[in-house]
C-alpha cells in the first residue's frame, strides 16, 4: 500500500513537473514582448532592454528555467503587472467561482446522468433507452461554446428566465453549469446504463433471486452497489475535466473564475497570472486523478495491490 | 410415498434452439436425485427452470413442474419468488461469481433473514453468524465481515450452502457443487451436504463426477442432448446401464467410485442442438446403432423394476452388461 502510494505520488509530481516545463516553454516562445506590453509603444529600445533585464527575460533560457522552478515550488509566480499584486493571490481570488461552477456541474451530472442511465438500462431497447442514448451522443458531440450560446439565446434572450452572465444570483449558475455538465452527463448516463446491464447479467444476481429477494432489492442493493463503484471513480476525472473545460465556458458566460482570468492574462501577456492559473488547473487535474485511484481502493474490496 | 418435485415433459427453448427437449424427473421427499450428462446436455437449464430463474432469453415451451402437486409454471412471479429460499434453494458451481463481490458474506446471508423474515439487522446478523458456524466456518463472527474474495473456494461454497439453507428449504438443487474444489475440500463439502440429507433435505445434485453421484444420490437421471435418456436407482444404473450412452459414461469414467474427474468424453462430440441427428440423437456415436435408430426416435419407456430407458434396444444393452459382468 505505502509503496503504491509513493509510486502514484511520484508519478503525479513528475506529471506536474512536465506541465510546469511545457507552460514555461510555451509562454516564452509565443510571440509578443511583455516588456513592450508593459511600457507601451512609446518606449525606447533602451527602456525596453532595461525592463527585460529587470524582469530577468534577457538571461539564458536555462537559467530562467532553473530560477523559475525554485519560484514555483515557493508558489511565487511573481507579480501581475496588469492587476498589480501577487499573481497567485489573484488566481486564488478567482478560484471559488470556478469551484462553485464545477461543483454545480458535477451535481447536474450526477443528479441527471445516474437516474437517466438506470432508467435506460431498465428499459433496454425501448424508446426511452434509445432517447437517452441519442441525447447522450448529441450532448457529447456538440461543442460547448455553441451549446452555451444557444442556451443563452433561448433562456436569457428569448424566454428571459435565466441570467446569461454572472450577476451574483444563484440562478446565474444554471446555464454555465449545465453547459459544462452536458457532455459528461450523457457520458455518465451511458456508463451507468452499460454498467447496470452488465451487472444484471452476472451470476450473483441469479443468486440474489434464488434467495427469493424482491426485484427491487436485487436491483437497488445488489446491482446498484456494483454499478456505483466505477461511477464514483470517474467522478474525480469528471471534476478535473470540469475545471479544465471551465476555461471555455467561463469565457462564454463571462464567469469570473480562473478560466476567464487565464485567458485575459494570456491575451495581455501577463505571464505570471496565466502561469499560476494553468499550474493550478493542472494541480487540480492531476490531484483529482490521484484521489480517484485511492478512492477505488477504498470502494472496491476486490482491488488489492496485486491487481493494480 | 408421494413425490416432492415432479417434472414432466419439460421443454425449454432459446429462440429456435431447444436446449431441453422433454425431461421428466421425480424427487421424493427427503430423497436425492442425481442428474448426469455431458456438458451442454441441459442439466443447468433444467434446474434453473425449476427455480424459475431461467435466463431472460429462455422460455418454457411445454411441460409441468410440480412441487407438492402445485404446478410452478402456473404461479405468478411473485408467488414463485416467495417459494425460493423458503421451499427451493440452489447452489452454484462457481461460488466466487455466485456471490456479490461488493457485499460482505455476513450481509448476504443476513439479508435472507431480514428481507424474508423481517428480522432486525442485529438479529439477522446473529443468525447469519450461526448459520456460518453450522457449516463449519471457523471464527464465524469475524469472517462474516469479510468479502467473498477473501475466502478460499471451499469456504465460499460453505457460505453458499449456509445461505441457501438459511430458511430451511425442502429441496436444494446443487449444480456441480464441488467441481471447482480440490479432493479434500470436495469431501468436506459432500459430508456437509450428507448431514443435511440425513436431517431430511431433498436434493437434486448435478455432477460430472460419477463418484460424487454414488456417494450422495439414491436415484439418477442421465441426460443427453436435452433429453433424459435413462433413469433408475444409482445401484441399477451404475451396475447395469440400460442405455448405450450411460454405458459409455461408465466406461469413460476410470472408476465410478474413486475417479474424481469422472466423465471422460465418449468418442465423438455432443450433437449441435440446432442440427440434431434424425431418429435417436445418440446414433452417430452409438455402438449399438442400426437402421431403425436413424429413422425412429426412441421414447423414454419403462423397463422392469421401475427404471426407464430411451433406447430401442435397451434389453440388448442390459444383456450385454450381464455378459460383460460375468
Ligand atoms: N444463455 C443461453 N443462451 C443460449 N443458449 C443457451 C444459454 N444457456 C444455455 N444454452 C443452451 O442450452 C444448452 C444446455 O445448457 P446447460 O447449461 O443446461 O448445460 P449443462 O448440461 O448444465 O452443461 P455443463 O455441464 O457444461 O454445465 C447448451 O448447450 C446451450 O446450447
Ligand atoms: S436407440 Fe439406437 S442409437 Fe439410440 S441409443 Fe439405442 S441403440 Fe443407440
Ligand atoms: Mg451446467
Amino acid at each position: 500500500m505505502i509503496g503504491y502510494l509513493v509510486r502514484r505520488l511520484a508519478q503525479a509530481v513528475l506529471l506536474l513537473f512536465g506541465a510546469v516545463t511545457i507552460v514555461f516553454l510555451v509562454l516564452r516562445v509565443i510571440p509578443g514582448d511583455p516588456a513592450a506590453l508593459i511600457l507601451g509603444s512609446q518606449a525606447t529600445a533602451q527602456e525596453l532592454a532595461a525592463k527585460r533585464d529587470e524582469m530577468g527575460l534577457s538571461d539564458p533560457l536555462l537559467a530562467q528555467y532553473a530560477r523559475h522552478l525554485g519560484e514555483i515550488v515557493r508558489l511565487d509566480f511573481g507579480d501581475s503587472w496588469r492587476l498589480g499584486g501577487d499573481a497567485f493571490a489573484a488566481v486564488l481570488d478567482r478560484l471559488p467561482a470556478t469551484i462553485t461552477l464545477a461543483g454545480f456541474a458535477l451535481l447536474f451530472t450526477l443528479a441527471l446522468g445516474f437516474p437517466l442511465g438506470v432508467y435506460a438500462a431498465r428499459h433496454k431497447g425501448k424508446l426511452a433507452d434509445r432517447a437517452v442514448s441519442y441525447f447522450s451522443l448529441t450532448g457529447q458531440a456538440l461543442p460547448a461554446f455553441w451549446v452555451g450560446i444557444m442556451l443563452v439565446l433561448i433562456f436569457s434572450r428569448t424566454l428571459n428566465i435565466l441570467p446569461a452572465t454572472a450577476d451574483g444570483s444563484a440562478l446565474a449558475l444554471v446555464l454555465p453549469a449545465f453547459t459544462l455538465a452536458l457532455p459528461f452527463l450523457g457520458w455518465l448516463a451511458r456508463l451507468v446504463r452499460n454498467g447496470t446491464l452488465e451487472e444484471l447479467g452476472r451470476d450473483y444476481v441469479r443468486t440474489a433471486r434464488s434467495k427469493g429477494l424482491s426485484e427491487r432489492v436485487v436491483f437497488n442493493i445488489h446491482v446498484l452497489r456494483n454499478t456505483l463503484t466505477p461511477v464514483i471513480t470517474v467522478l474525480g476525472l469528471i471534476l478535473g475535466n470540469f475545471i479544465a473545460d471551465a476555461v471555455i465556458i467561463e469565457q462564454v458566460f463571462a464567469w469570473p473564475g480562473i478560466g476567464s482570468l487565464m485567458i485575459e492574462s494570456i491575451q495581455n501577456r501577463d505571464y505570471a497570472v496565466a502561469e499560476a492559473a494553468i499550474i493550478l488547473i493542472a494541480v487540480f487535474y492531476i490531484g483529482l486523478n490521484l484521489v480517484v485511484d485511492l478512492l477505488y481502493f477504498a470502494l472496491d474490496p476486490r482491488v488489492t495491490l496485486e491487481t493494480v | 410415498m408421494s413425490a416432492l418435485l415432479e417434472v414432466s415433459g419439460l421443454q425449454v427453448a432459446f429462440g429456435e434452439l431447444r436446449a431441453v427437449r422433454g425431461v421428466s424427473l421425480t424427487v421424493g421427499k427427503g430423497q436425492t436425485l442425481a442428474v448426469v450428462g455431458e456438458s451442454g446436455s441441459g442439466k443447468s437449464i433444467t434446474s434453473l427452470a425449476v427455480m424459475g430463474l431461467l435466463p431472460a432469453q429462455a422460455r418454457v415451451v411445454e411441460g409441468e413442474i410440480s412441487l407438492d402437486g402445485v404446478n410452478l409454471l402456473d404461479l405468478a412471479p411473485e408467488e414463485l419468488r416467495r417459494l425460493r429460499g423458503e421451499e427451493l434453494a440452489m447452489i452454484f458451481q462457481d461460488p466466487l461469481s455466485a456471490l456479490n463481490p461488493s457485499l460482505t458474506v455476513g450481509y448476504q446471508i443476513a439479508e435472507v433473514f431480514r428481507r424474508r423474515r423481517g428480522a432486525s439487522r442485529a438479529v439477522a446478523t446473529g443468525r447469519a453468524v450461526e448459520a456460518m458456524a453450522e457449516v463449519g466456518i471457523p471464527d464465524a463472527a469475524e469472517r462474516a465481515k469479510a468479502y467473498p474474495h477473501e475466502f478460499s473456494g471451499g469456504m465460499r461454497q460453505r457460505v453458499m450452502i449456509a445461505m441457501a439453507l438459511a430458511l430451511e428449504p425442502r429441496l436444494l438443487i446443487a449444480d456441480e457443487p464441488t467441481t471447482a474444489l480440490d479432493v479434500t475440500v470436495q469431501a468436506q463439502i459432500l459430508r456437509l451436504l450428507r448431514e443435511r440429507q440425513r436431517a431430511g433435505l431433498a436434493m437434486i445434485i448435478i455432477s460430472h463426477d460419477l463418484g460424487v453421484v454414488a456417494r450422495t444420490a439414491q436415484s439418477v437421471v442421465v441426460m443427453y442432448a436435452g433429453q433424459a435418456v435413462e433413469s433408475g436407482t444409482v445401484a441399477e444404473v451404475y451396475g447395469t446401464p440400460a442405455h448405450p450412452y450411460t454405458l459409455g459414461l461408465m466406461a469413460a469414467s476410470p472408476s465410478a467410485r474413486t475417479g474424481r474427474r469422472g466423465i471422460r468424453p465418449i468418442d465423438g462430440n455432443p450433437p449441435d442442438l440446432t442440427a440434431l441427428p434424425s431418429g435417436c440423437a445418440f446414433h452417430p456415436r452409438c455402438p449399438f446403432a442400426r437402421e431403425r435408430c436413424r429413422t425412429e426416435t426412441p421414447a423414454l419407456r419403462p423397463l422392469p423394476s421401475g427404471r426407464t430407458s430411451a433406447c430401442h434396444f435397451a434389453e440388448e444393452v442390459l444383456a450385454h452388461d450381464r455378459a460383460a459382468g460375468a
